[in-house]
């Protein structure tokens, strides 16, 4: 494997998940694995309701209390178990080693506060400045957001602001205790084509100048290309396919992954129309037996009626599919 | 400057509402059956009397004429004069609004200082034990007449457990304070008279209590809910996302911005206060606008009711203003576009 050989931060092995609702269980995660290591930049991708911000949201625990239930598998986050750590020993870990931006800008900082406030209370949560010094560091990372006028932005209430702005005032805020690890659940999702360009370089910029390492969640196969190392794809709770973004997109594996990029119109292939990919995920009250995405596969056969395991396929790669495995083997 | 066109606009309607009802009170007192004049003099008074207090009062001329000579008055502060007491309706009301008032600010402090909590833990801990006791009390205030309970609490805090008295503004043989604000627990500190303070304080705590308790159950309700949405927003999850610790979530993130939905109905909670209290005061001999009202209600004692409504209109608005500026002070979207 190539992967970097940094302190591995976040480690999570086999992970299941449920949310207990009143129509019955709804299995998000079915055994998720995946890991990132201090300073690489790591994309999940996957369609919507494939389980990328609840994997994320496990590892930190911001998960409704109640509703969310692991059923198997662990969390490692910086060596220790976040479901066994206290809330004031969470409280400690959010925000100062792990920060999460999230996907919708419009309401994500509180409208009642001013901007200035929000930051500055991120900031003495979890370093010793007084409040002159915690000023001077939030205008002092508003500015490395590229915001010319740090000083009125922080005077500025939310509702002030535009989507992209209030963006840059989070990933600002996401910054601000030099956290280890950075989760940035689809922070250009909302945003328009012109913006996301902006956020992504900033969100890089910041990520490798800092050492930060960063898990960039999208559905966009595109973006996640043009930030990521290495991709996890993740469909109906479970990776399909992991390995360095170059390689996964010279020749995807997993017949998921093959249809995401036939779907892209800057990386499927010249003169081919784009594909959409039939079908819709499996119904996660009762996930079907076997292989998750068996119903839209083209090349499902009988062996796919039992859970294909994330093998190596090549030295930095991994997929979840059993013509692969056997293709492998057979080579 | 959006904080004086507020003011302005609801000054403007002022003006309005107070025409309004006074023309509404006039026509009232017009039509109702009844007449002032007999009650004054008496059932057994001669047709001389009867005319010799018609004039006085001036009800002998045109309905036009006093209805013109009503509203001079009013624009001049003069309520007139009331027919039962004698005195000037605006002398009676000074006299016996600050009582009510100080009951009804009481009340509405009591029922948010226990209900903004109660709400706040209903909704954190919702279905828990709390949130469920809180339910019963809220079904309990809002269904238990006044009366009832009021006595229910004579009963046992006076009779039984006589710890707190039932009765009136302050012990017999302690004098009230001087006359300063009307509320004895304003112009008792003010004298610095500590006796006729904590007097006044026991006295109220049981009436107020009543008053409260009926509006304490829609505020905790409210708090809750509104508690409930905005614990879901994404910025309670930036919150707790950024480690902030779980009293600067909920005090510092969630409680400002679920109060502001509330504010409209603590300005409807205080006029329900105002409005109940004329029970209240019944029951504990509160001697405010309530009993004054019912008693001028008895004797058909028109000036007085009239007086009574136009004050009562003028403070409707003026809790709309108090809604209005609370806003601006808890919503910079309001405070800041206007
Ligand atoms: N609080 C919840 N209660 C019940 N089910 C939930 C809850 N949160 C998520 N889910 C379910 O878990 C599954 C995964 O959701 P998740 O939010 O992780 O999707 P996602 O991959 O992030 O999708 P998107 O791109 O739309 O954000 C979905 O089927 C969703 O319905
Ligand atoms: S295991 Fe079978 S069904 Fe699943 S992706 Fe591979 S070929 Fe398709
Ligand atoms: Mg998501």
């Amino acid at each position: 494997m190539t992967e970097p050989s940094g302190d591995v931060l976040l480690e999570i092995t086999d992970l299941s998940l449920e949310f207990r609702t009143y129509r019955g269980p709804i299995k998000a995660l079915n055994g998720v694995s995946l890991n990132v290591r201090a300073g690489e930049i790591v994309g999940i991708v996957g369609e919507s309701g494939c389980g990328k911000s609840v994997t994320m949201m496990a590892a930190t625990r911001l998960l409704p209390k109640g509703a969310a239930h692991i059923t198997g598998g662990g969390i490692r986050l910086f060596g220790s178990d976040p479901m066994k750590l206290s809330e004031r020993e969470l409280q400690h870990v959010r925000g100062r080693q792990v920060s999460t931006i999230f996907q919708e800008p419009m309401n994500a900082l509180n409208p009642t506060r001013r901007i200035g406030e929000q930051i500055v209370e991120v900031i003495r949560r979890h370093q010793r400045l007084d409040n002159a010094a915690a000023t001077s560091k939030a205008s002092g990372l508003l500015r490395d957001m590229l915001i010319s006028e740090p000083e009125r932005i922080m005077q500025a209430y939310p509702f002030e602001l535009s989507g992209g702005m209030r963006q840059r005032v989070l990933i600002a805020m996401a910054f601000s205790c030099e956290p280890r690890l950075i989760i940035a659940d689809e922070p250009t999702t909302a945003l328009d084509v012109t913006v996301q360009a902006l956020i992504l370089g900033l969100i890089k910029h910041k990520a490798t100048s800092t050492g930060t390492a960063v898990v960039f969640i999208s559905h966009d196969m595109a973006v996640v290309s043009q930030l990521c190392d290495r991709l996890y794809v993740l469909y109906a709770g479970r990776v399909a396919e992991a390995g360095t973004t170059a390689s996964v997109l010279a020749a995807p594996a997993h017949p998921y992954t093959r249809a995401l990029i036939r779907c892209l119109p800057g990386l499927a292939p010249p003169k081919q129309p784009l594909e959409q990919i039939p079908g819709t995920l499996p119904d996660l009250l009762d996930p079907p037996a076997g292989c998750l995405f068996r119903a839209r596969c083209r090349e499902a056969d009988d062996r796919c009626v039992s859970v294909p395991p994330l093998a190596a396929i090549e030295p930095a790669r991994r997929a979840a599919c059993w013509r692969r495995i056997e293709e492998t083997q057979a080579a | 400057m959006s904080l004086i066109s507020t003011i302005l606009r609801r000054l403007v309607l002022l003006v309005f509402v107070v025409a309004g009802v006074a023309i509404i009170t006039f026509t009232i007192s017009h039509l109702i059956p009844g007449d002032p004049a007999q009650l004054i003099a008496g059932d057994k008074a001669s047709a001389q009397t009867l005319a010799h207090v018609r004039q006085e009062l001036g009800l002998d001329k045109p309905v036009t004429q006093q209805f013109v000579i009503y509203v001079k008055q009013l624009l001049s502060g003069d309520l007139g004069q009331s027919l039962r007491t004698r005195r000037p309706v605006a002398g009676d009301i000074a006299l016996f609004l600050p009582a009510t008032l100080e009951l009804g600010i009481a009340a509405l402090v009591m029922a948010i200082m226990i209900g903004v909590p109660l709400g706040v833990l209903s909704a954190i801990y919702k279905d828990g034990p709390v949130d469920q006791a809180a339910r019963v009390v809220s079904v309990a205030g809002i269904s238990m007449p006044v009366f009832w309970f009021g006595l229910a609490l004579i009963l046992l805090f006076y009779v039984k457990i006589p710890i707190l008295p039932g009765s009136g503004r302050i012990t017999l043989g302690i004098a009230a304070p001087p006359r300063i604000t009307g509320f004895f627990l304003v112009d008792s500190l003010v004298a610095g008279d500590l006796k006729a303070f904590w007097s006044s304080l026991y006295h109220l705590i049981l009436p107020a209590f009543v008053l409260a308790f009926a509006n304490l159950g829609i505020i905790t309700r409210q708090i809750r809910a509104s508690m409930l949405d905005v614990l879901q927003e994404d910025y309670v999850r930036t919150a707790r996302a950024n480690g902030l610790s779980r009293s600067a979530v909920i005090l510092r993130h969630a409680l400002p911005n679920a109060l502001i939905p509330s504010v409209t109905l603590l300005g409807l909670a205080f006029g329900d206060l105002l409005y109940g209290a004329v029970l209240t005061e019944t029951i504990f001999a509160w001697p405010g606008m309530g009993s004054y009202v019912v008693s001028s209600i008895q004797t058909l004692d028109f000036p007085a009711i009239m007086g009574f409504t136009i004050v009562a209109s003028l403070g409707y608005v003026l809790i709309n203003l108090a809604v209005d500026l609370t806003y601006m002070v808890l919503d910079p979207q309001i405070r800041e576009l206007g």
